[in-house]
């Protein structure tokens, strides 16, 4: 982290950039949220632990906007959404600065009261020169260990690798935290029965409170105008009225990023309610991948995006009731 | 004072479903929230919060007002039923309770909302003191015991046992109803009730947020803190998402909308945010055109609007949902504690 | 409708037609007298391509009980590549719904041609049969619209 902040000092001193994107410490010991620092001395409240959830490429819209370069920390995982973003014209590579920052799994606290740690006092063994093997937690209630990977976020079991698809320079190391398949859950839903997948769906669902956390953290998200926010519409954004709504929200959503979608996971992190989000996406994921060939959304910035895209030799949409 | 042991508590629960509805914490896909009692939901009163405060059971998120039909060439208007059936919410906490206090100062005074006024008449709320509160916590900073928490019936989760005591004619009356499931409490109870509250104020005193002032926020100083530059900078990590005002126990802002039904129209509102891009839309635009000011509208709202008009009452009860459920980890104890350290010049 | 006094299950069913083939198809099929059951409401788009899956969506949610996208012979568009397009996306879609729990039989696309009449009215019996075997559709309705 030392590192980190030397350069960003460094880049703001000579002018190269004139604003860092990054992370400041919370008045918690888990939760610093993104922030620019302008000034070299404001670097003091900078951090960069296993806390850093967030996918700062979305800030990298407005970023794009101000005067003069930002220097933005991105996570390996990160790159990609801001290679997407490239491509869609919603970033300006030319205003960034990229410093490719290591990562070793990032965590969710959520997870870690879940297995009943509350009242934290401290959290150690979550910073970047840590092994990060195990986690301990000082609390109210006493000392309490957990084994790192148990209390990581959901994207970071399916990590993509520590290779950054997009960067000026790398500082710190990366770990492949990847210890479960992509599709393994949507698989094992796409084995459901018509009634099981519906109750399963239906139940987690329900739970939606339409608060837009999904998509106001989604990358991919990036109209200036939602049509979920559009007056005209009328199931506009804030109707909880009726599961049906929660569907045609998450599908439609899903939809409207298909092909687009890093599967960074920001939508199943942020989601007050625990819905796991990424299932949608990574199923249209999935299935790009068996209908039109493999496809990683920002791999690259030019290539064709599969629903922008055909073969005279496509599937028919009959396959879905011919696979039974 | 009456006691129930813990694993009586669903042949309680039973009893109160089969005279009246009964909303409690229920775990759903692994997240609990205040949901109707049914034969095999899956109580949960260890978690100390559920994700979405209570108010729901007297302002639910979204309702229908009324509905308009066409029959022939006649157009038909009938206004949605008033709550007119008992029920109870079990297991609200004092933080939550307090909520709905600041709730009632919107909707109880004139005009009265009608169909939030039926439901605080028929509702009982049963309030659960916090065994162990958390390190998001800070009613205390808002005159609220967690300890010795104040509704229609309080109680205290004490060793596998559930302490019980009625404040009001209708805890009383609930009471009543279900006076064959409880025993009437002894004088050992009675202590072991003292220490609970003893342990538990002691943990609230080791809280983080315990300290926090609130010096500098009232009615007063609404200029000084409207016009103040810290909100250009704090706003910034801020998503736009509505987590922060839907899961918080008092935020009350509402829209009201038409709904299509293809052979009539639903009108019904809905809680709406003031973190949206629509957030008090009229026809001639919106007034708040930037996040910077709706974000400082929620807190403002919160620490001086509603003082302001409300003899010094903040609409804030230091429940922390919002400190644990945003996702860019704002919350509004960051914003005090920014306000605070600018020292004096704001 | 007041006229429907028998307990009968008459399926509401969308048909978006694409103006420049799978519309006239339903033309020819009319002026060929074929029949087709009155269940299907047609509704004409420009092409394929102009239906969103939201359209699929909101249809169901306003009570349809099947929905069918006809549009011209893939190669035949009128504009060279809309049904292209449309092909994948409803593709993607029509498995999204299958994973989701809706009973897959009740979307279908379908290739129709001015001059295949005589499919337009198999394929609407077909579908229409389909949907009377899978009955209401009560997964994807809004409440709101069935009182």
């Amino acid at each position: 982290m030392q590192e980190l902040i030397n350069r960003a000092k460094e880049l703001l001193e000579s002018g190269e950039v004139a604003r860092v994107l990054g992370w400041k410490a919370g008045d918690l010991p888990y939760n610093p949220e993104p922030a620019y620092f302008e000034k070299a001395e404001d670097l003091k409240d900078f951090v960069y632990n296993g806390f850093c959830g967030a996918n700062l490429s979305k800030y990298m819209i407005e970023a794009s906007k101000l005067e003069g370069k930002t220097m933005v920390c991105l996570k390996p995982c990160d790159t990609y959404s801001f290679n997407q973003l490239i491509k869609e014209h919603r970033v300006d590579r030319e205003k960034a600065y990229i410093v490719g920052v290591g990562c070793k799994g990032k965590l969710d606290i959520e997870k870690a009261k879940k297995l009943g740690i509350k009242g934290i006092e401290s959290v150690s063994g979550a910073e970047m020169t840590d092994d990060c093997d195990t986690l301990t937690f000082q609390t109210i209630y006493g000392e309490k260990s957990v084994a790192y990977a148990d209390v990581m976020l959901e994207r970071c079991h399916v990590c993509k690798g520590k290779e950054h698809q997009v960067y000026d320079e790398i500082i710190g190391e990366s770990k492949d935290t990847k210890d479960a398949e992509r599709f393994a859950e949507v698989e094992k839903i796409e084995a459901m029965s018509p009634e099981e997948k519906f109750a399963y769906f239906q139940s987690e669902l329900s739970k939606c409170i339409r608060c837009n956390a999904c998509r106001n953290v989604c990358p991919a998200c990036s109209c200036r105008k939602c049509v979920f926010d559009s007056t005209k519409f009328d199931s506009a954004q804030k109707a909880n009225v009726d599961s049906f709504e929660e569907k045609m929200f998450h599908v439609i959503r899903a939809f409207h990023v298909a092909g687009r979608c890093t599967d960074c996971g920001e939508c199943s992190r942020v989601c007050p309610q625990g819905i796991p989000l990424h299932l949608f996406n990574r199923k249209f994921i999935k299935d790009i991948n068996e209908f039109y060939g493999e496809y990683q959304a920002g791999e690259d910035t030019d290539s064709r995006a599969p629903l922008t895209n055909y073969t005279f030799e496509d599937v028919e949409p009959s396959i879905v009731t011919e696979r039974g | 004072m009456y006691k129930i042991a813990k694993e009586n508590l669903s042949a309680l629960f039973q009893k109160i479903a089969g005279e009246q509805e009964l909303y409690l914490p229920v775990n759903i896909s692994g997240q609990v929230n205040f949901a109707a009692w049914t034969e095999d939901a899956n109580v949960d009163l260890d978690t100390l919060k559920s994700v979405k405060s209570p108010k729901d059971a007297f302002f639910p998120q979204s309702e229908n007002l009324y509905t308009v039909t066409k029959e022939d060439k006649k157009t038909k208007i009938e206004p949605e039923a008033l709550k007119n059936q008992n029920f109870v919410v079990f297991g609200m906490k004092a933080c939550d309770v307090k909520g709905v206090e600041v709730l009632d100062k919107v909707f109880l005074a004139d005009p009265v909302d009608t169909f939030y006024a039926a439901r605080r008449a028929h509702g009982t709320i049963v309030v659960m003191a916090c065994h162990e509160p958390e390190e998001t916590c800070f009613c205390k900073v808002f005159g609220v015991d967690c300890a010795e928490p104040v509704a229609d019936v309080a109680t205290w989760m004490v060793e596998g046992e559930l302490f019980w005591k009625a404040l009001t004619e209708k805890g009383e009356a609930l009471t009543k109803s279900v006076e064959s499931l409880l025993v009437a409490a002894d004088g050992s109870d009675e202590a072991k009730v003292e220490a609970e509250r003893c342990a538990i104020r002691a943990i609230v005193e080791k809280l983080p947020y315990s300290d926090l002032s609130l010096e500098g926020w009232n009615g007063d100083v609404l200029l000084d803190k409207f016009n103040s530059p810290i909100w250009e900078e704090l706003y910034k990590p801020c998503l736009a998402c509505g987590t922060c005002t839907f899961v918080c126990p008092t935020c009350q802002c509402y829209d009201i909308k038409d709904y299509d039904t293809g052979h009539g129209v639903k009108r019904y509102r809905c809680w709406d945010s003031c973190m949206y891009s629509d957030f008090t839309m009229m026809a001639h635009g919106n007034n708040r055109t930037s996040q910077m000011q709706r974000f400082r509208q929620r807190f403002m709202h919160k620490l001086v609007y509603f003082p302001a008009n409300n003899d010094g009452m903040y609409s804030c009860v230091g429940c922390g949902r919002c400190v644990e459920k945003c996702p860019a980890s704002l919350n509004i104890v960051k914003v005090i504690k920014a306000f605070q350290n600018q020292g004096g010049e704001n | 409708m007041s006229i429907e006094t028998n307990e009968e299950f008459r399926p509401k069913i969308v048909a978006f037609c694409c103006n420049w083939c799978s519309y006239a198809g339903a033309d020819l099929a009319g002026s060929s007298r074929l029949a087709y059951p009155a269940d299907v409401k047609i509704i004409r788009v420009p092409c394929s391509c102009r239906v969103n899956p939201m359209f699929i969506l909101r249809a169901f949610e306003k009570g349809a009980d099947g929905v069918i996208l006809c549009g011209c012979h893939p190669g035949d568009c009128h504009y060279s590549t809309g049904n292209f397009y449309a092909r994948r996306r409803m593709t993607l879609l029509f498995s999204m719904l299958d994973y989701i729990g809706v009973e897959n039989g009740r979307t279908r696309v379908e290739w129709v041609s001015a001059a295949e009449g005589v499919k337009f009215s198999q394929t609407m019996n077909e579908f229409v049969e389909k949907i009377h075997s899978l009955g209401k559709n009560v997964r994807l309705g809004d409440l709101r619209c069935k009182n």
